[in-house]
């Protein structure tokens, strides 16, 4: 511990909280555009905890963390005995409950001593574990050391970062705290800082950010003689206005660059999705059983299946409600969350492949939804309550083009845009794209005509499906090898399929039913437009090519 | 049946012709678990259909065993300027292009019945489990001065994720 702070008064990101000044009465609208701060990117509260020194975490974390647990079993025992004494009172009954049990033995004092212990135990235990629980930046590393009897200790390297996320559950966002995840290449391998003050998780991501990118901070701090937070807002105010704070700062994008969900849009997906079609037949087929057997078991074992479902739906609804995404200069911005807030930044080349996809329902109101490939598997969910691997929930096909441009910026220029729409909503034939010869027909009944490839600028673009429209696209600086494959059933048609590698995710880059002679071509371009792309790619420290000021 | 696919430009090196002994040897191991593990039950139960899996499940491992050779003469590989070149397979033929700077990791590999013959098997790792570039039936010294020299290919052409 090179800290050498006494724990009373701990190194918290309480930048506004103790200080003097915020007794100010201020316009709460004010204070919504102060923690931003556009031109001063690097706040000191986030430069000093990124100096390279162990820091502590934000105080009432062993509160956000385990006491809301157990306020919620003290809330259990309170109900438990309030109706204990309704039934005493009311029915005059009596029941074997180890509350009354205690009571009627006069082993109250006891109880009541033990319990205290149990909770003096329980605060010095969090005390303790947040005593120990320290982080510190470099110029290279995260580092978290935390535990008690069990020491961990986790350092992830800053190039190697594939996005970082600030989750905001409801509780802690009461408190003004959130938790600040950096989740760096690998299964599981996020460095968790939680709880930070509000305000300093996103000083500190834009600065870890900064010193990822390799950027010299010179660079950056042009124009950050802008004035500071010019005064702080009373504490009940500035909570209100973090509360009421539009999910995305306006300060933090361009306008022109955000998309955000349509409310009902987001309805109408969510009832044209395919699990809601199998639930309204499945609710015909027992209300069709029930009428004619007279039987209502069916009905009743229906029950929980629906409220599941509607509870499911719910939260996906309230959970996409208000998700945006937009362009920083550090990378892509997702963000969503109705009460749990949470965004995650990822930097430029973290993308290993994506795919716009449609369900079969969504043809109709032409909607698509985006998913990707990335290095790291965060633990926090996205929206809709899915991995958070699904960038877009859904949007209209100009919104998916949209957020494609932003995902990988490199696509932007019109021609690719052109190959990119041909590419979604083609129906194939002479139109850029290789489509499978007619015999392949045997194994793409109804697809082959579209079932094609095309290599553009910047990205090997996969096209399939005729029912289940999707396009599948991997930028060759991220891919790590390509394989062409031949069964016996393949060979007897003269074709051959291309498996694109790229890190695990929820999709897989291949291409089946390919001519012979072309898929072997297609391979060979590949794997050279692999190379070049490898040689050529600097993103693992995006922005070192700026020269400092 | 048309022709099996055939990369232009390409001169593979092949495995050792001692790996044949191996991959029998594995074959015939695998062979004796599983015709063993159908042939008891029909014994004991005195079925007579039972005897016809028995003897399908032996047919199809005598074929595999005998095609053998083949197979191993169909894995191939080459190192070109800038990437790695994989071949295996007859039937399923499968070709892998890896570009160096893609490597992770460089496994190398013995089998007790490899070790016999002096052979080793060299895995290359990348950050995709799909690559899944397994060369077996290198000679020892080959196989360490193969890891070798990816290594220091992978070094030339670093590359981020």
């Amino acid at each position: 511990m090179t800290d050498p702070q006494p724990p009373a008064a701990p190194e918290p990101m309480t930048s506004a909280e103790p200080q003097p000044a915020a007794s100010v009465q201020q316009d709460a609208a004010v204070h919504q555009d102060a923690p931003a701060q556009p031109s001063a990117p690097v706040s000191p509260t986030a430069e000093r905890l990124s100096d390279g020194e162990w820091h502590r975490l934000h105080p009432a974390t062993p509160l956000l963390k385990g006491g809301i647990a157990f306020l919620a079993v003290l809330g259990v025992v309170i109900v438990n005995l309030r109706d204990v004494l309704i039934e005493m009172f009311i029915s005059g009954q009596r029941q074997d409950d180890p509350l009354l049990w205690v009571w009627e033995q006069g082993y109250l004092p006891i109880a009541l001593a033990g319990f205290a212990v149990l909770l003096i135990l329980f605060m010095v235990g969090f005390y303790l574990s947040w005593r120990f629980h320290t982080f510190r930046i470099t110029d290279e590393l995260v580092e978290v050391r935390s535990g008690i009897l069990f020491r961990t200790h986790r350092r992830g390297r800053l190039d190697r970062i594939q996005g970082i996320n600030i989750v905001r559950p409801l509780v802690a966002r009461i408190f003004g705290a959130a938790k600040l995840e950096v989740n760096v290449a690998g299964q599981d391998a996020n460095v968790q800082l939680s709880y930070l003050a509000s305000g300093a998780a996103d000083d500190l991501r834009r600065e870890i950010l900064r010193l990822a990118s390799g950027v010299q901070r010179e660079a950056v701090q042009q124009g950050a003689d802008a004035p500071l937070a010019t005064a702080q807002p009373g504490l009940i105010e500035k909570r209100v206005g973090e509360f009421l704070a539009p999910e995305l700062d306006p300060n933090e994008a361009p306008p022109e660059s955000v998309v955000k969900m349509n409310p009902g849009r987001l309805i109408g997906s969510i009832l044209l999705s395919e699990s809601t079609i199998i639930l309204v037949l499945v609710l015909i087929g027992i209300v069709v059983f029930t009428s004619i057997t007279g039987e209502l078991f069916a009905l009743l074992g229906f029950i929980p299946a629906v409220i599941g479902l509607a509870g499911y739906t719910v939260s996906r609804f309230t959970k996409s409600l208000r998700y945006s995404i937009a362009a920083t200069p550090d990378g892509v911005r997702v963000g969503f969350g109705l009460l749990s807030v949470s965004n995650e930044t990822l930097p430029p080349g973290r993308i290993h492949s994506l795919q716009i996809w449609q369900p079969l329902l969504w043809r109709f109101a032409g909607w698509w939804t985006i998913r990707v490939n990335r290095a790291s598997r965060s633990t926090a969910r996205a929206a809709a309550g899915q991995e958070n691997t699904t960038i877009l929930p859904v949007g209209s096909r100009d919104e998916a083009i949209k957020v494609l441009g932003l995902l990988l910026p490199d696509l932007g220029d019109e021609q690719q845009t052109e190959m990119i729409l041909r590419g979604l909503e083609g129906k194939g034939g002479d139109d850029g794209f290789v489509n499978s010869p007619r015999r392949a027909a045997v194994l793409r009944w109804f697809s082959w005509r579209r079932n094609g490839f095309a290599i553009i600028r910047g990205a090997i673009l996969l096209r399939k499906g005729r029912i289940w429209r999707e396009l599948v696209i991997v930028p060759p600086a991220r891919m790590q090898s390509v394989a062409l494959h031949q069964g016996p059933i393949e060979r007897s048609l003269r074709v051959a399929s291309v498996n694109v590698h790229t890190v695990a995710g929820p999709i897989t880059p291949r291409l089946g039913a390919v001519d012979a002679e072309v898929a072997i071509r297609f391979f060979g371009e590949v794997a050279s437009e692999a190379v070049h792309a490898v040689s050529s790619d600097r993103t693992h420290r995006w922005r070192s090519g700026e020269t400092p000021a | 049946m048309p022709e099996r696919i055939e990369l232009p430009d390409t001169e593979w090196r092949r495995v050792s012709p001692k790996y044949i002994v191996v991959d029998v040897v594995g074959y015939l191991v695998t062979a004796l678990v599983i015709v063993g593990a159908a042939a008891v039950p029909t014994v004991l139960a005195g079925w007579t259909w039972g005897w016809w899996v028995v003897g399908a499940l032996a047919a199809i491992f005598l074929l595999t065993i005998a095609l053998t050779p083949r197979r191993v003469r169909a894995i191939g590989f080459q190192l070109r300027e800038d990437d790695l070149l994989f071949r295996r397979g007859l039937m399923w033929q499968r070709f892998v292009s890896v570009p160096y700077g893609r490597m992770q990791l460089v496994d190398i590999n013995r089998g007790p019945v490899a070790r016999s013959v002096g052979l080793s098997e060299l895995k290359f790792v990348t950050a995709a489990a799909a690559t899944g570039i397994v060369i077996p039936g290198l000679p020892e010294g080959e196989a360490d001065a193969l890891r070798d020299r990816l290594v220091e290919l992978a070094e030339s052409r670093r590359a981020g994720l």
